[in-house]
């Protein structure tokens, strides 16, 4: 039997080496936020399936390893990165290999004046005034063990400022490349992301690897959306088929504001999404769409809270499912309308289709609303491909390979066809293609 | 002959509903099949497309020398079975563009033939929608999602003037249409009418054979053909409506 210590000792155990590797770093300002992180993280236990928010998700597995830091370089080519990049699309380039920023295989060149687009890292080592101002201040990690983890032992993660006024117009594209090989690691991408006044920016995050190897991605990312301010930002996850990814996404919405968000989702043997969004003022908008396409034994679980703190904001969540398989899927989506929130609209839905009599869906869309004059609803659906349209296209002459991949095409479209940007709806087209046209 | 139908009974949740059908279509022949609502038509042109809710409990099909029971509804069609439905499904996300594309190439795959580039596809789909006068902007759209009755009638004609078929089924197509609308899906399906085909019209009202001229006319009732005859018993069945037949029939059981 392999000697394993439990995840969390082991995090406990590292974590006086970790602070001696952060060499000049512990002058920083962040560093206090790190130690509070550390003692909260040791006094949480990990979930079990008795936390009413793990109650359908296990998360036994990821605890069969020991997950290390990676010290190793790994050394990647260009061409490496290419696969992963959308055809047809000018846009920036953030890499991380490993959770470590690469600059040489980055791309920030015409960026506007004033936007800072790059590592955290280094921002952090700097104490740059914004993210000593933000970060850590949306993602609380008081009773969330992995945000405590995250906090504890951040490295690096993206860092996105764009100033009052500045429309971002080519997409932020930033890829998390993961080479673990045989040595099983650990990566705790940490992004922040602040949009000032009437700014505009894209931002894809793109989670991925080319192997099959077992690692751990642990990400937080916290995003800001300024007054006036338009946010789109799309989470791609297709890391490797045996690891394990839990992230978080927390959402700050000024006056007036536009967040989108999007997740497609297909890749992991777990994974974990809590995504929330606050409206911390009136006349806000948001959307939450999901795409997610599991099979063999996979699980993906998205916990999303739309809180309409405020009065006059409208929230749209789409959420749709494609499970194969013994495959798992789990969708737990909070709405609170809190009483202040008169004149809110909120919509929210979620659709899966099981392809097996052994793939298992559990649906649990909630409202909660506190106001008395709103407008809200939302709805579940769980059920086979319609056995009319299949037929009818089957009589046609289409075989029932290609009928259920138009079925599955037609299904997820309305999710693919509100990403507004087009090289990358044709990118996650390709993917149902191939995972259903083969 | 093109489609040999001996003794077919079928059922559907237990019920019987065909019991015991006999008919035989030559190529370039036209039938009509007749009959009172709950006969059974619409279930023996659904049987022969291939539905699955229907079980074949007795009886044989030969199609073009194959025995079609054996094949797949998706077969069926490679073959060149076609069916117009009664009631075309609405499928939101999938083109009317794309539906025929891959109807027409997975026939081709199957045929051993090559895929049909899309300029050939496009110029194809152009010529064909002129023959029930279909709007181009149909094609881009979702198939059926939002089509009037009557434009749903002519996309299925448009389908079936597109992929060809040897044998079509016309299931109930003067259903739902005014009379313009039924002149133009008349008119389609006239224009596709040749030696080498077979078209099997059923429907319950005579006007639509005014249009498509039948060579026989066949009466169901109560999942059996009763009275066969040529175009002139179409016309008798208008005029003294479907209780004579059933009357008749009833006697003959006393």
């Amino acid at each position: 039997m392999e000697n394993k210590t439990d995840l969390k000792q082991f995090f406990i155990n590292q974590f006086d080496e970790f602070e001696k590797s952060l060499n000049g770093e512990k002058s920083s300002h962040f560093h206090h936020l790190r130690k509070s992180a550390f003692e909260e993280f040791r006094k949480l236990p990990l979930p079990t399936q008795k936390d009413e928010e793990w109650k359908y998700t296990n998360i036994s597995p990821l605890l069969d390893y020991n997950f290390s830091r990676s010290a190793k370089k790994t050394d990647v080519s260009p061409d490496a990165v290419s696969k992963f990049l959308f055809d047809k699309m000018e846009h920036s380039l953030i890499v991380f290999i490993n959770g470590r920023f690469s600059s040489e295989l980055s791309k920030l060149t015409d960026i506007p004046k004033g936007v800072v687009i790059g590592s955290i890292n280094e921002a952090i080592k700097e104490n740059n005034p914004i993210v000593m101002k933000h970060l850590a201040q949306y993602a609380g990690f008081k009773n969330n063990i992995f945000t405590a983890l995250s906090t504890a032992y951040t490295i690096d993660g993206a860092f996105i400022y764009v100033p009052d006024g500045i429309n971002v117009a080519d997409p932020v594209h930033i890829i998390f490349l993961t080479r673990a090989g045989n040595e099983k690691i650990i990566t705790q991408p940490r992004n922040l992301f602040i949009a000032g006044k009437n700014s505009r920016i894209s931002i894809i995050e793109h989670y991925v690897s080319d192997e099959a190897s077992v690692y751990f991605t642990n990400a937080v990312t916290e995003i800001v959306a300024g007054e006036n301010g338009i946010v789109d930002h799309i989470k791609l996850q297709e890391e490797s088929i045996n690891s394990f990814h839990i992230s978080r996404m927390e959402v700050d919405q000024e006056r007036n504001s536009n967040f989108s968000s999007h997740l497609i989702s297909y890749g992991a043997e777990i994974s974990r999404n809590d995504f929330n969004t606050r409206f911390n003022d009136q006349g806000g908008e948001c959307m939450l769409n999901g795409l997610f396409l599991i099979n063999g034994e996979q699980l993906f679980d998205a916990h999303t809270m739309i809180d309409h703190a405020k009065p006059h904001c409208k929230s749209h969540e789409h959420y749709k499912g494609i499970l194969q398989d013994k495959s798992k899927g789990v969708f737990n989506g909070k709405v609170m309308v809190r009483q202040d929130a008169q004149k809110t609209n909120a919509f929210q839905q979620n659709n899966t289709i099981l392809l097996s009599d052994n793939a298992v869906m559990n649906s649990k869309p909630q409202l909660e609303i506190f106001a008395d004059d709103v407008k809200c609803s939302h709805g579940a659906t769980i059920g086979k491909l319609d056995e009319n349209s299949m037929f009818y296209l089957k009589s046609r002459g289409i075989g029932d390979e290609a009928a259920t991949a138009m079925l599955i095409h037609a299904f997820a479209s309305d999710v693919i066809t509100s990403i507004k940007i087009e090289a990358l709806r044709d990118y996650i087209e390709e993917i149902i293609t191939k995972r259903f046209n083969q | 002959m093109l489609l040999e139908i001996k003794n077919l009974h079928a059922n559907i949740d237990g019920n019987e509903i065909l019991k015991g059908i006999n008919l035989k279509v030559n190529a370039g022949e036209v039938h009509a099949i007749m009959g009172p609502n709950g006969s059974g038509k619409s279930t023996l042109a659904q049987v022969l497309a291939g539905r699955e809710e229907f079980e074949v409990t007795e009886g044989e099909v030969y199609y073009n020398g194959k025995n079609l029971l054996e094949l797949s509804p998706e077969d069926r069609a490679r073959e060149g079975v076609f069916l117009a439905f009664q009631y075309p499904v609405e499928i939101p996300g999938v083109s009317n563009t794309n539906l025929l594309k891959t109807a027409v190439n997975e026939i081709r795959k199957y045929r051993g033939e090559e895929e049909l580039d899309s300029m050939d596809f496009l110029s194809l789909l152009k010529e064909k929608s002129k023959l029930v006068e279909l709007d181009q902007k149909f094609l881009s759209r979702s198939v059926n999602e939002g089509f009037s009755g009557g434009e749903k009638k002519r996309n299925e004609i448009f389908q079936m003037a597109v992929l060809n078929p040897k044998l079509a089924l016309l299931d109930e197509t003067d259903s739902g249409l005014d009379i313009d609308a039924l002149r133009i899906v008349a008119n389609g399906v006239n224009k596709l009418r040749s030696k080498d085909n077979a078209i099997v019209v059923v429907t319950h009202y005579q006007r639509l054979l005014n249009y498509i001229i039948p060579d026989f006319v066949h009466v169901l009732y109560n999942g059996k053909i009763v009275k066969s005859g040529g175009k002139e018993l179409a016309l008798e069945l208008e005029e003294k409506g479907y209780d004579w037949i059933k009357n008749g029939k009833e006697k003959v059981l006393v």
